[in-house]
């Protein structure tokens, strides 16, 4: 092995890192929209945007980081992965767009057009949610590569499975959103929140099993790589984690301890997130295209490496301190907006 | 449907369209951040209450523009491999790390202060609220540091050797980063934004002023808008002369586009003030010139010889017209600055500054100005980079994603209808908080609700004027 490819493998997960940091924290975010129809009053509303109203840009911020980071560290799959998605990617960015601008404009309208970015918050919410998830399905099941580009049509991406890693998404990041809510309001609206944490982790168990189930048909490679020799001895231990913590959030449901459900929502979210990388690993286009031939150049990832050891601590450090200042639970009325 | 059309020419059209929209909120919001820092350490510093309702009156703008700017921003870090995935493949090594660095030092940044400064002047206290709207402003400089220089590397590309694969790689980061048309790039759009914003202000200003030239917040913006328009306009005129300069050394085909010179000029050629370039002919029709003085201006002797696009392959050529004109169109508008500035000095010194009609509805009328001009500056140097994306190295039709027709054609629309829609909402909402002025104990976006409604009673009016 060479010094190059240990740096591919330290830029792979740097790009898994600021994507799963993405999810994490956009997740509960782009939930909230999902959840928005099923919280009609308007301080309910008002509650809900201002618990994410101070840090939805820097969430949105690793979506960047991620996509400008898979340029710069593996441009080869950049350039594959993201005309393979065309569609996807196109309706995942107007999704952002509608949801983005309604945080601002929504206290910019008049008293009698009051509600009229809340659709618009909350279709971008689901549209961008529904996006990403087909983009994962889509992924997952590989794209046609010729020579060092995409081979393969516009509607390639659209499959049973894709939907079905889609409405995953969906109904995790509304998990996240639900478990958010329970963490940061009080009153009636946790209540409501609680109520609804416990559809939606059943939901979302049922997806992960769906997913899981469906992923080894997909290629005879994620089914080795999932029951046999060794590989079973990394990915036994995860569906025994996934039960455990399923377990735990039940219980902290049940006991309504407030900060627990979020928590745990995210360490389910985590290993499902690692049971995808076993899953793909080395691939960064599945069954294509692996991350030491989509590697840039040693020059310039070590260039980049230097900024990332100093910067992302850093980022951590100030982003950790926003949320700080604005911690606690959000009162209605008297919050920020 | 679009199965007859070029996908590459739609790609274009798809880029210059986000980008064009994109563009305008930036230069809104660098200037607008640096301006609020100012506002709010104005405020610190002499406490003068006028101060920090101007910045409270700013900051809700503020919001509205840096939303837009963030959500269309993002389009434009993903359209680079949607749209343009062989650009990517080959140019990513190189230009990729220069906006990683730019998400790494300037966007978290931006976004990571941003919520306190919008909401959090009660929790944090006055200095650390300063400190993070100068972490925001700091932020959106560092931000167009980062992508003009790697847009400047696709227009003086330097420091790259090229792999076995066909990519471009960095041989020396310090040449790729500060290639040689950088600082002149960077100089004149950072001084675009700051007058754009100025423009912007300035307007709104002598909005309010024309109705009650005693208000207290819109002299005070007033005034300072002038100023800068007054000082930043000279300056301006000259960085950009000097980055024409820059261009003719390094990029003279678009110098050829941009002047209009089909033909060489053995002694001295002819400044082109108007005319009709015709590419096909290959000559400007109708023109209106001044003998020698364009060999004047940019090689600073009357019978300097200037080559013309006839020494250049016609598939290298640029579009001459779009070049042409777009560049005067940048090039007017920096004169009427000019002129708003030397205008304002003299009402100024007559002690008219604040209720000539003829300045303020000058100044109003100037109000769009600065984003006509970056537009137009723009289109000039982006047009004229072409038919090349990496200058005279990679061509735009090597560039594009493999895609059929109908799929760019559709997200084009779709990128048309929900831009209008979107920004042109945001647009009324930032003017109907400027068709309102700035008042006594005006409110940061968090809570303006209530203050807004007192502000219109007659004794709140009353107490507002007696507060100049």
């Amino acid at each position: 092995m060479t010094a190059a490819i240990d740096i591919a493998t330290v830029w792979a997960f740097i790009i898994a890192f600021a994507v799963f940091v993405y999810v994490v924290m956009d997740g509960f975010d782009l939930g909230l929209g999902i959840l928005f129809p099923l919280f009609p009053k308007k301080s309910d509303r008002d509650v809900i945007m201002n618990s994410v109203a101070p840090v939805w840009d820097g969430n949105e911020t690793w979506l960047v980081l991620g996509g400008g980071g898979l340029m710069a560290a593996f441009p080869l799959a950049y350039a594959v992965l993201m005309p393979a998605l065309y569609t996807p990617m196109i309706a995942m960015l107007i999704g952002l767009i509608f949801r983005g601008v309604a945080f601002e404009f929504r206290w910019r309208t008049r008293p009698s057009e009051r509600n009229r970015w809340d659709i618009p918050f909350f279709a971008g919410s689901l549209l961008a949610a529904l996006a990403q998830g087909i983009a994962l399905g889509a992924i997952l099941q590989g794209v046609h590569v010729e020579g060092r580009q995409y081979a393969g049509g516009w509607w390639d991406w659209l499959t049973p499975f894709s939907l079905l890693t889609g409405i995953a998404i969906v109904i995790g990041y509304a998990l996240l959103g639900a478990t958010w809510l329970v963490m940061k309001t009080e009153g009636g609206l946790r209540d409501k929140a609680y109520h609804l944490s416990w559809f939606l982790l059943f939901a979302m168990i049922g997806a992960i099993g769906a997913v899981s189930i469906a992923t080894p048909f997909l290629h005879i490679q994620y089914s080795q790589r999932w029951f046999t020799w060794p590989g079973i001895a990394l990915t036994a231990p995860v569906p025994v984690a996934v039960a455990a913590v399923t377990v735990l959030l039940l219980r902290s449901l049940a006991n309504k301890r407030d900060y627990q459900p979020f928590f745990l929502t995210l360490t389910l979210f985590a290993l499902s997130y690692a049971g995808l990388g076993i899953s793909m690993w080395p691939y960064i286009v599945p069954q294509s295209i692996t991350i030491w031939q989509a590697a840039s150049p040693e020059n310039s990832q070590i260039f980049m490496l230097v900024g990332v050891a100093v910067l992302i601590p850093l980022i951590l450090g100030y982003t950790g301190w926003a949320y700080w200042v604005f911690r606690g639970k959000v009162k209605a009325g008297s919050g920020y907006h | 449907m679009f199965e007859g059309w070029d996908a590459v020419v739609l790609a274009r059209a798809q880029f210059a369209f986000t980008m064009s929209f994109h563009i305008v909120f930036p230069a809104f919001s660098i200037g607008l951040a640096s301006y609020l820092a100012v506002l709010e350490a104005l405020w610190l510093w002499t406490g003068r209450e006028v101060f920090i309702n101007l910045f409270n009156y700013w900051l809700k703008i503020f919001a509205v523009a840096f939303g837009m700017g963030v959500v269309s921003g993002i389009v434009m870090s993903y359209q680079f491999g949607t749209n343009w995935s062989a650009f990517s493949d080959k140019t990513g090594p190189v230009i990729g790390p220069l906006m990683a660095y730019e998400v790494l030092t300037a966007f978290f940044l931006e976004a990571g202060f941003l919520g306190v400064m919008l909401f959090g002047l009660e929790r944090v206290g006055h200095r650390l609220h300063f400190m993070a709207t100068l972490m925001v402003a700091i932020g959106t400089l560092i931000s167009a540091f980062w992508i003009l220089s790697a847009n400047s590397w696709m227009q003086t590309p330097a420091g790259y050797a090229i792999n076995a694969e066909g990519q471009f790689i960095a041989a020396d980061w310090f040449k790729v980063i500060f290639n040689p048309s950088f600082p002149y790039r960077l100089v004149h759009m950072v001084l675009a934004a700051y007058l754009t914003t100025a423009l912007v202000v300035g307007a709104v200003g002598a909005f309010h002023l024309l109705r009650d030239p005693h208000l207290a917040g819109p002299r005070v913006m007033f005034s300072m808008a002038m100023w800068m328009a007054t000082l930043v306009a000279p300056i301006q005129i000259l960085a950009g002369d000097q980055h024409g300069l820059n261009t003719l050394e390094h990029q003279p085909v678009k110098i050829m586009a941009m002047e209009g010179h089909f033909e060489s000029h053995k002694d001295g050629a002819p400044l082109i003030l108007f005319g009709w370039p015709d590419q096909a002919a290959g000559k400007v029709k109708y023109a209106v010139e001044i003998p020698k003085l364009g060999s004047l201006i940019l090689k600073h002797s009357p019978d300097a010889p200037m080559a013309g696009l006839d020494t250049v392959p016609r598939e290298n050529w640029p579009p001459v017209a779009i070049t042409f004109w777009s560049f005067r169109i940048m090039v007017g508008m920096g004169v009427l600055m000019l002129a708003l500035g030397l205008f304002s000095l003299w009402a100024r010194w007559r002690g008219t500054l604040y209720h000539s009609r003829l300045m303020l509805m000058f100044a109003i009328a100037m109000a769009p100005s600065g984003f006509i001009a970056v537009l137009a500056g723009w289109i000039t140097t982006e047009t004229g980079r072409q038919p090349f994306t990496v200058y005279g190295l990679l061509r735009t039709v090597d560039s594009a994603s493999p895609l059929a027709a109908p799929a760019v054609a559709s997200s084009l629309i779709a990128f048309i209808i929900v831009y209008f829609a979107v920004f042109g909402a945001g647009v009324v909402y930032m003017l109907r908080l400027m068709a309102a002025a700035p008042h006594q104990g005006e409110q940061g976006p968090s809570g303006d609700k209530p203050a807004r409604a007192a502000g219109i009673t007659p004794a709140a009016g009353a107490a507002r004027r007696a507060a100049s």
